[in-house]
């Protein structure tokens, strides 16, 4: 099926059993918002609400989670800002929910631009608090449907907030899709926290509130035990001709896509590179990275940003191998052509030709 | 043979209020729990409770709830009645909780005419803070943040909020009740009930807003807390039905 992508997550959500949705209007992510309008009516037991304000939609999502509903929220860079207090609280009631980021140019208001400059917000916590969200960034429709069933099953297993990261460029295009086959949510296991009236069991109650030190400190290294075991099984990436490569170009969403082609100019003059896609940001695949670097000896890291990715490629190497880095922020969308000449101006300055 | 006339609602758990003396919390705990247990919805309630000196209501009330972060109690329950439509919902909150930060969703959930039932505790400061003022503190009541009194050309009046709400299409039925009497507690009781039944025949959005007594924050004495109340209070805040479309549908 021929579809753009912010249909696919919409529809792959759906098909998930996504059955609550609250978002409000902002580009570029309003055609998500508009599907799941249209769709969510046609499901019996889905509702769909236009909230008042991204504030609202993401503290909708938190009353519905707690309920045991299969819910999600999207919005765009600066409506991620304002949704941070519901992350938080997500991630602190271990309460599960997709959060979709289309993301676009900042800081501020900026533009509706692709770009990647909320890397940093969503990998790191975002909202206040020590905590993560767990972070998916697909590069292609299919994957936007596949990730975006992932997602769910992610956010009830680990009881967290998931953000999928993706970008205008990402949710516009169109490109043939194969959906998930439609799951029922009530044939889903039962929850064992949910608030749906104490009926025939004690009542239960859905707080972050620990106001006892000791409690508040244990309560973040379950958090924290919870995330190391996030790491232990969740890490995807993509490894794209690194068997030989001399120089490994880590990307991810439209700017893997964009490395990519540069890639395959430059392999057609020669060069041996290759590309490192994360595909969960967090958790970010450090040891496939540490394993590159017995071998490969310089890592370009490319975003749409300023350099945020990058911090964790340094903080994977550990001085290892030698990270470089280009990106344009902004909104602007290198072309595969800049990104060769970025590629091979880094390779013949590095003289990596002559290693090995 | 003796008769118990009166006795702890089962579903006050047995914890000590942690509640100042003279609190109008403890006595709408106290209310919400026997109301619960008389119209027999124990089972299929779900409550919300804010930000502010009543975040602590589930360590009280045996029931399902949900902490909601400040001021977003609507939209929590929002959530959560429209993911489960034939659970009773309720979201109980301070003034400055849903009459400052939480104003918009407030206001919109009513608009909606989500069915859900708000109780709005009307205290005319952040108690749990320390007594700022808040969006109902009166015209020149002092508070930690308007010494020497609340000043409506620095301050802003004291803020309407039901009297706004009532005109939303969506809400049905808005009260203004207190607790600074036991006649004024049956009223309040009245209220509830009223709004919970209300609820459950899917009318719509149903708010009671309590004048309760802050002692503690007011630097009163709990007599001249009620007192205040009922001398002061109420002049800005009449207590009435604000708004009631329900009419005989709901006795
Ligand atoms: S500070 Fe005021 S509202 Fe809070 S518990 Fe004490 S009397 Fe009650």
């Amino acid at each position: 099926m021929l579809m753009r992508g912010s249909h696919v997550i919409a529809e792959s959500a759906i098909r998930a059993g996504c059955r609550f949705y609250a978002g409000y209007p902002i580009t570029p992510q309003n055609e998500l918002t508009e599907y799941m309008a249209g769709a969510m009516a046609k499901v019996s037991d889905a509702t769909f609400i236009q909230a008042e304000s991204e504030i609202a939609a993401i503290n909708m999502v938190l009353g519905a989670a707690m309920t045991g509903a299969r819910a999600m929220t999207s919005s765009s860079s600066p409506g991620l800002s304002l949704k941070q207090e519901g992350i938080s609280f997500l991630a602190a009631s271990e309460l599960p929910a997709v959060i979709i980021n289309t993301m676009r140019g900042g800081p501020g208001l900026g533009n509706i631009a692709p770009a990647q400059g909320d890397y940093f917000q969503a990998t790191k916590g975002g909202g206040h608090g020590d905590y993560h969200s767990i972070v998916l960034a697909p590069a292609s429709g299919q994957e936007q449907a596949d990730l975006t069933v992932k997602a769910f099953e992610c956010a009830d297993r680990y009881r967290s907030p998931v953000i999928i990261l993706i970008d205008g460029m990402m949710g516009q295009m169109m490109e043939p899709v194969i959906l998930p086959e439609p799951i029922d949510p009530r044939s889903l296991p039962p929850k064992s926290y949910i608030l749906n009236g104490a009926s025939q069991r004690p009542s239960r109650f859905i707080k972050s509130l620990i106001l006892d030190t000791r409690d508040m400190e244990e309560h973040n290294w379950k958090l924290q035990r919870k995330y190391e075991s996030i790491t232990r099984d969740l890490i995807l990436h993509e490894s794209y001709l690194t068997n030989d490569a001399n120089l490994v170009v880590i990307a991810y969403g439209t700017a893997a896509r964009i490395a990519k082609g540069a890639i395959k100019r430059v392999r057609e003059m020669g060069l041996k590179v290759g590309l490192l896609r994360p595909i969960s940001l967090y958790p970010f695949p450090k040891g496939a990275i540490v394993e590159l670097s017995r071998i490969v000896k310089h890592f370009l890291v490319f975003e749409m940003s300023t350099g945020q990715m990058v911090e964790d490629v340094k903080l994977s190497l550990e001085g290892r191998s030698k990270v470089h880095f280009y990106g344009r922020p902004g909104g602007i969308i290198s072309t595969p052509d800049e990104i060769s000449k970025v590629i091979s101006s880094l390779y013949y300055r590095q003289n990596l030709e002559e290693e090995q | 043979m003796e008769k118990k006339v009166f006795e702890r609602p089962k579903l006050l758990k047995k914890a000590v209020f942690h509640y100042c003396p003279g609190c109008g919390h403890s006595i709408l705990h106290r209310l919400i729990a026997e109301i619960i247990e008389e119209l027999d919805i124990a089972h299929k309630v779900v409550g919300v409770p804010p930000a502010g000196c009543a975040v602590l209501a589930y360590d009280y009330l045996d029931i399902d709830m949900g902490e909601s972060p400040h001021g977003r109690c609507a939209a929590v329950a929002t959530g959560i009645k429209r993911s489960l439509p034939d659970r009773v919902v309720f979201t109980y909150q301070g003034d400055g909780d849903i009459a400052a930060i939480g104003t918009a969703e407030t206001i919109h959930a009513a608009n909606r005419g989500e069915n859900i039932t708000t109780i709005f505790v009307n205290n005319g400061c952040y108690g749990m803070t320390g007594g700022q003022m808040a969006p109902t503190t009166l015209i020149g009541q002092n508070s930690s943040t308007t010494p020497g009194g609340r000043d409506y050309a620095r301050d802003g009046a004291p803020i309407d909020l039901s009297e706004m709400l009532a005109l939303t299409k969506g809400s049905v039925y808005i009260e203004r009740t207190t607790v600074n009497s036991p006649a004024n507690i049956r009223k309040t009781k009245r209220a509830i009930t009223r709004a919970f039944k209300i609820q459950m025949a899917g009318l719509g959005f149903s708010l009671v807003e309590v004048l309760s007594p802050c002692p503690t924050n007011w630097k009163m004495n709990t007599v001249d807390s009620c007192k205040w109340i009922e001398e002061t209070i109420t002049k800005t805040y009449p207590l009435k039905v604000i708004k009631d479309t329900v009419g005989d549908k709901i006795q």
